[in-house]
């Protein structure tokens, strides 16, 4: 699976409450959510973020609160991938559960910038620069996990084997 | 090799022998909750899968607390698909406004958590019943979906990290204190993907209130749970609350550990996270006393009687400064009752707090009691993040009651002592 993209650029520490503030919970329409996504982190985000981007950033990505809005929003805002250090267990779960991917790479977000265009398999954690010859190699993702992205989530996923 | 209380409990679940870290399992649930603001995307999760019929209509809590009193239309129409559901389907455990509190006060009040259970949550504060002996885990609402259908999930079992408190508590140090000062050394990344496991002749000693308090905040280190070793204090609590015999399990002395921390508490101040982040963490004598603008003390972190106990005991005969507001919030009905019978209600608004109506309350910035531009709060919530409790230039100062009672009196950020 390829996935092809510019890049956004965000630090450590990115918690749920700056993808999607509270406020905006009263609703769980993605593409509401998505108007609102990093409203006050990055109130550009939401009107310049196309269909295919990728998010790269640093340790503990979607650390506090379990709310699914977050990459909700993110997928619905065009996100595709999203590469951290690290991410919060929650929010990993969550994301794979909707169908978007994540890699941890510990080098990701020191390599990258901000606009770069990358092209990433997903299979092998290969991630390449396109404009430059440069490329690193994410964790690859865990087998189960790669077949639930495949399968376009934890639903889909469910739907296939059977309740059981 | 032995297991940890935390490995008992998912080898149990899963129907195994013995886990061990890193083991992949698929566990079965004893109680799966969630809130008005999960719980309708979960809902609809359950429906696109076409299960029919929910897993089990005794083990399902669905409890409203975020956005209640409903706060705009919006809210009440996700409030509205809670109440269709709980109704549709039988839910035993529905709690609507007027029984209702917040999730993480009322579940163990109402002793739907025993020892030994697995619960998993929609809602990152589930692992506050870790306290009780329990495994409890946050999730999203995909995974709270699946589970309302086959009352199962996949979890990985979590390395633990061992945190043993010795010495002797001085006055006014609460399980907020301890879980704050032990933030400070974690870091809020400090346990991803692992257990927390809280031991020691200091928690032996502490009030099941304390233990809630500090389960609570295993997630703000990224732990997936934090858990006490039951005793005879949860026992206590236990056959008040609940019909549940409960399983008391505990580490074996052979266990194995990813990690140990030794945190002496003698001689601990008061804690104080300090904006925009819960390891932020600080003794309060060295916390600048900047001008306070509003304290919030409730929450599932510090909702509990004991919270507004202590409250009460500093503000007694005390008046909140002028050009600070004082929000009281208790986490349930039974906690705001008795708080009525115990004459604490009044000695709050006699200070000149305004006590509002069991629920989250300002903790998330959504509802009763958001922050403008600039201006600051004492809470004794869970999360400082930046915007968490409204304009995303207003600040969060952490703390427990004591400190939080104590700025509202000076106008400031100040503890106990200064009183």
């Amino acid at each position: 699976m390829k996935i092809e993209g510019r890049v956004w650029k965000f630090g450590d520490h990115v918690d749920t409450d700056l993808i999607i503030p509270a406020r905006f919970l009263n609703t769980s329409e993605s593409n509401i959510l998505a108007r609102h996504c990093f409203a006050d982190l990055r109130p550009d985000f939401a009107r310049k973020a196309a269909q295919g981007d990728i998010i790269v950033a640093g340790r503990n990505f979607g650390c506090g609160s379990s709310r699914e809005h977050a990459p909700l929003a993110l997928k619905a805002a065009g996100i595709r991938l999203i590469i951290a250090h690290s991410f919060a267990r929650i929010f990993y779960r969550n994301a794979f559960n909707i169908g978007l991917p994540l890699l941890e790479s510990e080098d990701a977000a020191e390599v990258f910038s901000e606009g770069d265009l990358l092209s990433v398999d997903l299979s092998s954690g290969v991630m390449r620069l396109v404009d430059k010859q440069r490329e690193l190699k994410a964790r690859p993702i865990p087998g189960f996990m790669m077949e639930m992205v495949r399968q376009g989530g934890l639903v889909a996923h469910i739907r296939h084997r059977g309740f059981h | 090799m032995g297991m940890t209380i935390t490995e008992k409990i998912l080898a149990l679940h899963a129907g195994k022998d013995s886990v061990g870290e890193g083991d992949l399992i698929e566990a079965r649930v004893d109680l799966a909750l969630a809130n008005d603001i999960t719980a309708p995307l979960a809902i609809r999760v359950f429906k696109d899968l076409g299960a029919g019929r929910v897993f089990d209509p005794n083990r399902i809590a669905l409890v409203q607390d975020h956005f209640v009193p409903n706060k705009d239309i919006e809210s009440a129409q996700q409030v509205k698909i809670l109440a269709d559901f709980a109704r549709q389907h039988d839910i035993r455990h529905f709690f609507e406004l007027g029984e209702s509190g917040i999730e993480h006060v009322i579940l163990p009040e109402r002793g739907l958590v025993a020892p030994g259970d697995l619960v998993i949550g929609a809602d990152s504060h589930t692992c506050t019943y870790g306290a009780l002996g329990a495994f409890s885990a946050g999730v999203g609402s995909t995974d709270l979906g699946v589970i309302l259908a086959i009352g199962k999930i996949w979890l990985r079992v979590p390395g633990t990290i061992k945190i043993s408190y010795r010495g002797r508590l001085g006055p006014w140090i609460g399980g907020k204190d301890l879980i704050l000062n032990t933030l400070g050394r974690l870091g809020v990344d400090g346990a991803i993907y692992k257990a927390l496991e809280f031991r020691g002749e200091v928690v032996r000693g502490l009030s099941m209130e304390d233990r809630f308090t500090m389960a609570n905040m295993a997630v703000e280190a990224g732990a997936k749970n934090g858990i006490f070793e039951p005793d005879e204090i949860t026992r206590a609590y236990v056959e008040d609350h609940s019909g549940k015999k409960g399983l008391y399990l505990s580490s074996d002395h052979d266990a194995s550990y990813q990690d140990t921390l030794e945190i002496d508490v003698s001689g601990m101040e008061p804690q104080v996270a300090l904006p925009h982040s819960p390891d932020n963490v600080h003794p309060v004598s060295h916390v600048d006393p900047v001008r306070i603008h509003q304290v919030f003390i409730g929450s599932c972190t510090n909702g509990r009687l004991c919270d507004l106990k202590v409250a009460a005991e500093l503000l007694k005969g005390r008046s909140v400064a002028r050009g600070t507001r004082l929000i009281v919030i208790p986490g349930s009905p039974a906690v705001y009752k008795k708080a009525i019978q115990e004459g604490i209600i009044e000695t709050l608004l006699n200070a000149g707090a305004v006590i509002g109506p069991p629920s989250c309350g300002p903790c998330l910035g959504g509802h009763m009691g958001v922050l403008a531009e600039g201006e600051r709060a004492v809470s004794t919530t869970n999360r400082n993040f930046v915007g968490r409790m409204g304009h995303p230039k207003s600040e969060v100062y952490l703390a427990g009651p004591a400190v939080a009672a104590a700025s509202a009196v000076l106008g400031r950020v100040g503890g106990p002592e200064e009183l």
